[in-house]
């Protein structure tokens, strides 16, 4: 995997000292990181980790309890994405940021056919041309391995791995820099998994994306990602590149979570 | 008819509404005036009708009339339906104001559904009957959302829908209620007039006004404003086009309705616009089918039962 980047540049995203808490409980505290542009972060940690807080707080759906997520814009610029406006935040987010959720039916518009949903994007970005639109939306599904013919179709009529395949073209059709990703691959067959992770990591690797993916699969995380941070109870227990947390762990809880996964 | 003026009904103030209820709408729709297409919340009142008739309108025409107004009450371009007709007999009894078909006469005319053909003039008031105020409603069921989208001019959501009208059925479906883009800024559900209405609110000489009595919402297209109806590139906005003319006075380029004679697939077509048509049967102009129309359509008992 090429996760090489020049360590004098300006990270993509700087996120530190996040925290966040829910009254006295803690959702997560104290986390900081750097994304580079091209680089796939996995977050992995069992459920009430934090995991899914964290990523609610850098996609600015929660506001943090301190810390800041710092984003470097494609004018070069960096920014405090907490300082900024909501109307230049959201444009932001659906120009240049991806949101790929767990359900797609919440990352999706389920009464939208597909066109209308990969289209989506570019009609809110200002394309007011039914053929460009609909030309562009027919690409993309090509590009998730979803039949074109089926561009009217309604998210309904698809399956589950169709659904995450098209919620995957919607985001990716502005050509975003960064793709948020929250367990895009539970809930569906080995099978199904495997075409979908294959997938992921061409786009990735294609596009150049920087990627940070929530998941509590350890298979999905050594398969796209190159560093990884191993989240327990809200706080970071250990951080490193994917091939040396799971071959070398550390931390006795990573140790754990690694030796637990069965062998098939 | 000619505008006449009658004695109100005692036990009521001016115009049905208390003062104080009349100046927060009035207040509401100075704001609403002052933001052209904007969604002015307001506290909507029980009226003695049920939602759905037009409390909204009749809200912002009880706010808005004088004892000097004329009033006109059209329903779909009719003025002889039973909702105008009871609007009308309202606000004759509890406000004693003149009122008039004419729509040239007119100084406030209520509407659902419709534009009168004849173009309004400056110093008019066209009152809109609104059902659903949010263009985006059906689009985005939170309201917290929708207002967002509004603050932020992000009508990409808006564009979903002809687009989705587009790959379903070929052209852009959407016939009525069609959504306009006001003075460059929000966009408005126009009420559901048919699309054919819709370059008529463009820089329109006459104050618009919208009502949502159930919805709570006032909003306003002020005179000679910019309205323009959204579309692509590629599928341009196209108003309903009806290739023949109107049976009973000849008139094209109105809006008509499909009137059914018989069991026998016979139909006809006549002008939406009650008053306009009556006004050029007597002015001499005659369609093909006045002669043979039941006596109901060709205009004789109308104007024998005047109210």
């Amino acid at each position: 995997m090429s996760g090489l980047h020049d360590q004098d540049e300006v990270p993509l995203l700087a996120v530190r000292g996040l925290a966040k808490y829910y009254g006295a409980r803690r959702g997560c505290a104290n986390v900081s990181f750097d994304l580079h542009q091209g680089e796939v972060l996995a977050i992995v940690g069992e459920s009430g980790s934090g995991k899914s807080t964290l990523l609610n707080l850098i996609a600015a759906e929660l506001e943090p309890d301190a810390g800041s997520v710092a984003y470097r814009l494609r004018s070069g610029e960096t920014r405090d994405l907490f300082g900024m406006g909501e109307a230049e935040r959201r444009l932001l987010f659906r120009t240049d940021w991806g949101f790929v959720r767990q359900d797609a039916a919440q990352g999706l518009r389920m009464g939208v056919s597909a066109g209308g949903n990969v289209g989506e994007r570019l009609m809110m970005t200002g394309a007011r041309c039914y053929g460009d639109i609909r030309a562009t939306a027919g690409d993309w599904l090509e590009r998730v391995e979803i039949d074109p013919r089926r561009i009217d179709d309604g998210p309904r009529q698809f399956s589950g791995g169709m659904r995450q395949r098209l919620q995957i073209a919607r985001n990716l059709v502005t050509r975003p820099r960064l793709v948020l990703m929250d367990e895009p691959t539970s809930g569906l067959d080995v099978s199904v998994q495997a075409r979908l992770l294959d997938l992921i990591r061409n786009l990735v690797a294609d596009l150049g994306l920087a990627v940070i993916i929530v998941t509590h699969d350890l298979a999905v995380a050594r398969l796209l990602s190159h560093r990884m941070m191993v989240m327990k109870g809200g706080a970071v227990i250990e951080e490193g590149l994917t091939d040396r947390v799971l071959d070398d762990p550390q931390h006795p809880y990573s140790q754990l979570l690694v030796s637990s996964v069965l062998a098939a | 008819m000619n505008p006449t003026s009658y004695e109100p009904a005692s036990g009521y103030n001016f115009a049905y509404l208390d003062e104080q209820t009349k100046r927060m709408i009035r207040r509401a729709i100075l704001k609403a005036i002052a933001i052209p297409g904007y969604q002015v919340p307001f506290a909507s009142r029980e009226m003695p009708m049920p939602y759905g008739w037009g409390t909204g309108g009749v809200q912002v025409t009880a706010a808005i009339l004088g004892p000097q107004d004329v009033l006109k009450v059209i329903d779909q371009g009719s003025d002889d339906t039973t909702n105008a007709v009871s609007i009308r007999n309202f606000f004759r009894k509890t406000a004693g104001v003149a009122v008039t078909t004419r729509t040239a006469d007119a100084s406030i005319i209520q509407t659902r559904h419709r534009i009168p053909e004849t173009q309004l003039s400056a110093g008019q008031v066209l009152v809109y009957q609104v059902p659903i105020p949010e263009p985006l409603r059906f689009l985005e069921p939170r309201e917290t959302e929708t207002r967002k989208l509004h603050a932020l001019g992000e009508y990409g959501l808006m564009y979903v829908k002809l687009y989705e009208d587009i790959a379903r059925n070929g052209h852009i479906a959407t016939t009525y209620a069609y959504p306009v883009e006001v003075a460059g800024r929000y966009v408005m559900d126009p009420s559901p007039i048919p699309k054919f209405d819709n370059p008529r609110m463009h820089d329109m000489a006459a104050l618009q006004l919208f009502g949502a009595g159930r919805e709570k919402r006032i909003y306003a297209v002020p005179p000679h404003t910019s309205v323009r109806s959204l579309d692509f590139t590629d599928h341009p906005f196209t108003p309903q086009v009806f290739t023949e003319p109107c049976a009973l006075c000849a008139a094209r380029g109105v809006y008509l309705d499909e009137v059914i004679l018989d069991d026998r697939g016979q139909r006809m077509f006549v002008c939406s616009d009650t008053d306009f048509c009556e006004e050029r049967r007597a002015s001499g102009h005659r369609g093909h089918l006045l002669g043979e129309a039941p006596a109901a359509l060709s205009g004789q008992p109308a104007q024998q039962e005047a109210c």
